[in-house]
């Protein structure tokens, strides 16, 4: 009895921890927002690699799950004689929950893993060392340019898969189950509110800032040899998609809680 | 000029330095000989800050290397790595000139390229080589490139963590000389780690051998053979039997 509350106490303990090594983390990287040097050809590159080499992802994760979310939608609504509300739900379906999450598993997945496996392999070759002989402070060069590119463009991607999943319902919904496109686009214009659309940005914000964290976090603390790389590489990839998942909630939480 | 008093690391259970004790004079060429897993990495990373000692003083120009300016106080270093530790992501040129082109000491791009031509030539590499990426060149022409970064900027101490490690003889022998070579030009102070002798006889203007985290034995290298010292003899002979303990 004693021994597994033991185990319970460890447990505990080392999440605290984590937690606590974290948030020094993230204090750590924004401290770097104020003070000189900063290093606008890393953040460029951070932004071409996180957002505009996302966007094909996006937009087929995208169209198909709004396709996808119309015919649930068809299908479900017609036992109670709801099949005309497919396009208000699949607008709020994208904008409200589909869009930012998906967009952030998608940026966890292709983003955060190639961060950690960027900065371990840099770790375990001593890459890192060797910048900071170079007066280069690794978080200053490293994770600041993508942390902040991820928290910005990931938005921008959100918006894009927003309006592509609104789309590929569109699709379904005109070309396979007969509703007038006028009639389709105005509902979905009609039934969308400005909170809707704030809190869809929002999340994605914090979603790429938490899937760009992530990777940076376990990238850096990897340990030696290729098993370390890996290790580092799963560890933030499962971190950054439980993180989104649960600042999904709370974000929700936030802004529907009424 | 550099100065190591009494300096202890552990990483968990493992004590890895027990009270390392080195001095290395201005200009002087100091190599660090020892077995693997000895800690002589260690040393050069506590004395650069990459790794905190748990105890001990570390003075550079006498110093402690814990006080002022962290930017100055690496500005006086280069180093080349075990592995060169070029960044994947950059071409060659941008590799050597990297604290050139970022920093205090930041310099227009095109002059940080044509300094970094200059010592790509130094290092016995053409200026075609300049645009390639790392995983495009050999190890030993990574090697030379490491080499060029650490000379870049011109420092007044460069560290060598096992340069000849991985490259054929005729190589390492190109490199040992190469190092001697711009060492005397750049009159710089160096400290070299490895286990290759060769190495040893042709860097060394001191030894100092770190045996079971404290500094064994240290004298001029032309001492070295005849240092009555039995873990000495035995590192140097490469013998197997002796006080040093071999797995088998």
């Amino acid at each position: 009895m004693i021994a597994a509350l033991a185990r319970i106490g460890r447990l505990a303990l080392a999440a605290l921890a984590a937690l606590g090594r974290i948030a020094l983390f993230t204090v750590q990287t924004f401290s770097h927002l104020v003070r000189p040097p900063f290093y606008p050809r890393e953040f460029g590159q951070a932004v071409m690699s996180v957002g505009w080499q996302s966007l094909p992802v996006v937009a087929l994760t995208a169209v198909f799950t709004g396709g996808a979310l119309a015919l649930q939608i068809y299908s479900g609504g017609a036992r109670f004689s709801a099949e005309a509300v497919v396009p208000q739900i699949v607008a709020i379906g994208m904008v409200r929950e589909l869009g930012p999450v998906l967009v952030g598993l998608m940026v966890a997945a292709r983003v955060t893993s190639s961060i950690a496996a960027e900065i371990a392999t840099m770790k375990v070759t001593e890459q890192i060392d060797a910048l900071v002989t170079l007066s280069t402070d690794p978080m200053k060069y490293l994770t600041l340019p993508r942390v902040l590119a991820a928290g910005l463009t990931v938005p921008v991607l959100v918006a894009v898969g927003d309006i592509i999943g609104i789309f590929g319902g569109y699709m379904v919904g005109v070309y396979r189950l007969g509703f007038t496109p006028v009639t389709y686009l105005q509902n979905t214009v009609d039934f969308l509110e400005p909170l809707d659309i704030i809190s869809s940005l929002v999340k994605g914000g914090a979603f790429g800032l938490l899937a760009a964290l992530a990777g940076c976090y376990f990238g850096m603390r990897s340990s030696r040899g290729a098993q370390g790389v890996g290790r580092a590489t799963k560890g933030a990839v499962v971190a950054a998609s439980v993180l989104i998942l649960a600042a999904n909630f709370v974000l929700t939480e936030v802004f529907f809680s009424a | 000029m550099i100065r190591l008093c009494d300096v202890h690391k552990s990483f968990g259970g493992n004590h890895v330095l027990r009270g390392v004790d080195l001095g290395v004079e201005r200009g002087q060429s100091m190599v660090i000989i020892g077995g693997s897993g000895t800690g002589k990495s260690v040393v050069l990373k506590c004395i650069l800050g990459l790794i905190r000692p748990d105890a001990g003083r570390i003075e550079v120009d006498g110093r402690d290397v814990t006080q002022g300016d962290r930017d100055d106080f690496l500005a006086k270093f280069g180093m080349l790595f075990q592995g060169a530790a070029l960044f994947d992501s950059l071409p060659v040129w941008q590799n050597v000139a990297f604290r050139l082109l970022r920093g205090r000491g930041k310099r227009p791009r095109a002059e940080a390229r044509e300094i970094a031509v200059e010592k790509l030539r130094r290092v016995g590499l053409g200026p075609e080589v300049a645009d390639l990426l790392p995983a495009e060149l050999s190890g030993g022409m990574q090697k030379r490139v490491g080499l060029a970064r650490a000379i870049a900027a011109d420092p007044a101490i460069i560290f060598f963590d096992e340069p000849t490690t991985g490259l054929d003889p005729i190589m390492a022998g190109v490199i040992n000389e190469l190092i001697r070579e711009i060492v005397a030009e750049m009159g710089a102070t160096t400290v070299t780690i490895t286990h290759d002798m060769t190495s040893v006889r042709a860097i060394a203007d001191r030894v100092a051998m770190l045996h079971r985290g404290k500094i064994r034995w240290t004298g001029p290298v032309e001492e070295m053979d005849a240092a009555r010292d039995p873990y000495v003899d035995q590192f140097i002979s490469g013998r197997a039997e002796g006080p040093i303990e071999t797995l088998r």
